[in-house]
């Protein structure tokens, strides 16, 4: 009885408000989906081009929905000889897990030192670090080329692997950020217990990493896979070619086949989707396990 | 005066504190110094190696005549001269660099900026949209390149379809000298806001909603709110994807090399109508790797690392006057 009454007293003024919320609501979601719209049309068009026989390709008005669905395009394009997919993927990765197996194992000992140990000059390498991560690298381009081809390297994966066994500033400076979050009193302990340090690092932080080491090797993994200088200017053989310089050479190799070359763009993108997707809700476990923000 | 010393120290004292200073105190720390130093070895040897020296070789190289298949022959600030002086191409590609960059940097902050506002908001659904605003920063830009060539085609591309259903006329974009750059830009704000629009949303969300609601009791406007609560309170963030912006957009290479490449496999033809797509970093790249002039490369790519540089030093010196840090300091 006393509820009814508190309801009828209610001022009728808060069902307008009501109201009013739910028309901004609605324009909130309009504006929201207007933009996304234009952000994805160029997806929603690499996807439906490379479905879509060539006739419909440039077509006035365009053509918005293929008829028939060519899914027969994908088997063109990736087993063309202007498109071996299958070597340029087993190529991609094989140095792309190498590279990335390097700057997990590498980075996780560097970052580590950097945050819980102490030595001379740690704050001034610290720094240091920070700053060649805003370094151009276009500085450091030409001598690094040059002394791979001292080395007699150039011609092969190893000056895209072997420098990532030696630390990258910018997965240091994540995983740095990270081990310091995690408890003192762990560590402490184990040291006070005579434990070694290789010890307390393998065992104990190690396993209280893990996910910043997978946000670190997703990041890597998907970079390794989309950068375009390294592999052009240290492979010269084109069967060592990666996914893509394949795709980059693809297009002057196969002229205007448009509807070809997106389905070969999708097949380089569609593993970094799958990744991201993947990769998406362990970055979410991940900082939720920890309490950690920021990462 | 004959005085003989009488040690009232305990001998054991003497011993102890002799012990802790070789083995003990100092030892340990000495021991603590060398793991330290294990743990980061391989970092230092990256830094020597592939940071430090490449630098200091970048110097030696640039004054250097140097096709690899020779040794370096000295040549003192010829290449600079070449560069500067005698080159048309050169200053055409730094004109195209600055140009593209003059319009990409502020485009990219600005969408990303707006994309940060619409998304900062709690409604149903949200990761929704920001999943949908990010996706495009994941494609390769080679892929991205390849697309955006697609749909920039002039004749019968989705871009000018949709131009002309506007009633707006067509534009030649990669085969026009006057559109091919904006024809860059436009691919760059697509694929680039993703994570400047994140790193913009994180810095959204660390503003307090206690400002708001104190400005909005004192009568302020939306309007008004963003310009004297949200912008100040982001100035750090903008000033990081300013910087950043800068140092990524004067090195620009994929986008250009791969729409330049439809007309030129060998490298040695015009990139785009009339050289508008010779970017700088496209310029070094031939030099270095088509002509094997790792000399004049070097000599461009200290110009601009220099460049960088001092860019870099102006925008910080200044950005005490306008990046605001919460608790009051003031930036460097």
């Amino acid at each position: 009885m006393a509820l009814s009454n508190v309801r009828r007293e209610r001022n009728p003024l808060l069902r307008v408000r009501g109201l009013r919320k739910k028309l901004s609501l609605g324009w909130t979601y309009l504006i929201l989906s207007a933009v996304a719209v234009i952000f994805l049309i160029p997806f929603y068009w690499l996807v439906i081009t490379s479905l879509k026989p060539m006739d419909q390709v440039f077509t006035d008005p365009p053509t918005w929905v293929p008829d028939p669905i060519l899914w027969s395009n994908y088997v063109d394009a990736l087993t063309s000889p202007a498109f071996p997919f299958f070597r340029l993927l087993k190529n991609t990765l094989f140095y792309t897990v190498l590279s990335t197996t390097g700057v997990v194992v590498s980075c996780t000992f560097i970052a580590y030192g950097f945050a819980r140990l102490d030595f001379w000059g740690k704050d001034f390498l610290f720094g240091v670090t920070l700053s060649t991560m805003m370094l151009p690298s276009i500085v450091t381009l030409i001598p690094t080329y040059v002394l791979f081809r001292w080395f007699g390297w150039t011609g092969s994966y190893a000056p895209l692997i072997v420098p990532y066994f030696f630390g990258s500033a910018f997965n240091i400076f994540l995983l740095r950020q990270f081990f310091i979050t995690l408890p003192w009193e762990l560590t402490d302990a184990a040291r006070v217990d005579g434990a070694s340090e290789f010890y307390i690092f393998s065992r104990i932080m190690l396993p209280l990493v893990k996910p910043a080491i997978l946000v670190v090797a997703v990041f890597h993994f998907m970079w390794t896979w989309n950068d375009l200088m390294g592999p052009l200017i240290y492979l010269e053989d084109s069967t060592q070619y990666p996914l893509i310089l394949g795709l980059s050479a693809f297009q002057t190799r196969f002229g205007v086949e448009w509807n070809l070359m997106m389905a070969a763009s999708m097949s380089v993108v569609f593993p970094l989707l799958v990744l991201f997707f993947l990769a998406q809700r362990y970055f979410i476990e991940g900082v939720v396990l920890t309490g950690l923000k920021g990462v | 005066m004959n005085k003989t010393f009488n040690i009232d120290v305990p001998l054991g004292t003497v011993r102890r504190s002799l012990e802790r200073s070789i083995h003990g105190l100092s030892g340990r720390k000495i021991r603590q110094n060398l793991t330290g130093y294990l743990f980061v070895f391989p970092w230092i040897v990256s830094l020597i190696v592939f940071t430090a020296y490449p630098m200091i070789a970048s110097f030696y190289f640039s004054m250097t005549n140097y096709t690899i298949l020779n040794p370096p022959r000295w040549v003192g600030l010829h290449n600079f001269e070449v560069m500067l002086t005698k080159d048309p191409l050169y200053w055409k590609s730094v004109y195209n660099s600055a140009y593209y960059a003059g319009l990409a940097v502020p485009l990219q902050l600005i969408v990303a900026l707006a994309l940060a506002l619409l998304l900062n908001q709690k409604v149903q659904g949200i990761g929704f949209y920001r999943t949908a605003y990010y996706l495009p920063s994941l494609m390769p830009t080679v892929a991205a390149t390849l697309l955006w060539m697609f749909l920039l085609d002039p004749r019968l591309g989705l871009v000018n379809a949709g131009l002309t259903a506007l009633g707006l006329p067509r534009l030649g974009w990669l085969r026009s000298a006057a559109w091919s750059k904006p024809a860059l830009v436009l691919m760059a704000v697509w694929s680039g806001s993703g994570w400047r629009m994140l790193i913009f949303l994180a810095a959204l969300k660390e503003i307090p909603q206690a400002l708001h609601e104190a400005a909005m009791i004192d009568g302020a406007n939306a309007w008004q709110r963003f310009r004297f609560v949200t912008i100040p309170l982001l100035t750090p963030a903008i000033f990081f994807n300013l910087v950043m912006g800068i140092i990524d957009s004067f090195q620009v290479f994929a986008s250009a090399f791969v729409s330049a490449g439809v007309s030129d496999s060998a490298g040695m033809g015009s990139a785009g109508p009339l050289n508008s797509l010779l970017v700088y970093m496209l310029l070094l790249y031939r030099y270095g790797f088509r002509y094997f002039e790792m000399g004049q490369a070097s000599a461009m790519a200290l110009a601009l690392f220099v460049v960088l540089v001092v860019v870099t030093v102006l925008l910080v010196k200044s950005s005490g006057r306008w990046v605001y840090y919460e608790g009051g300091g003031r930036g460097v």
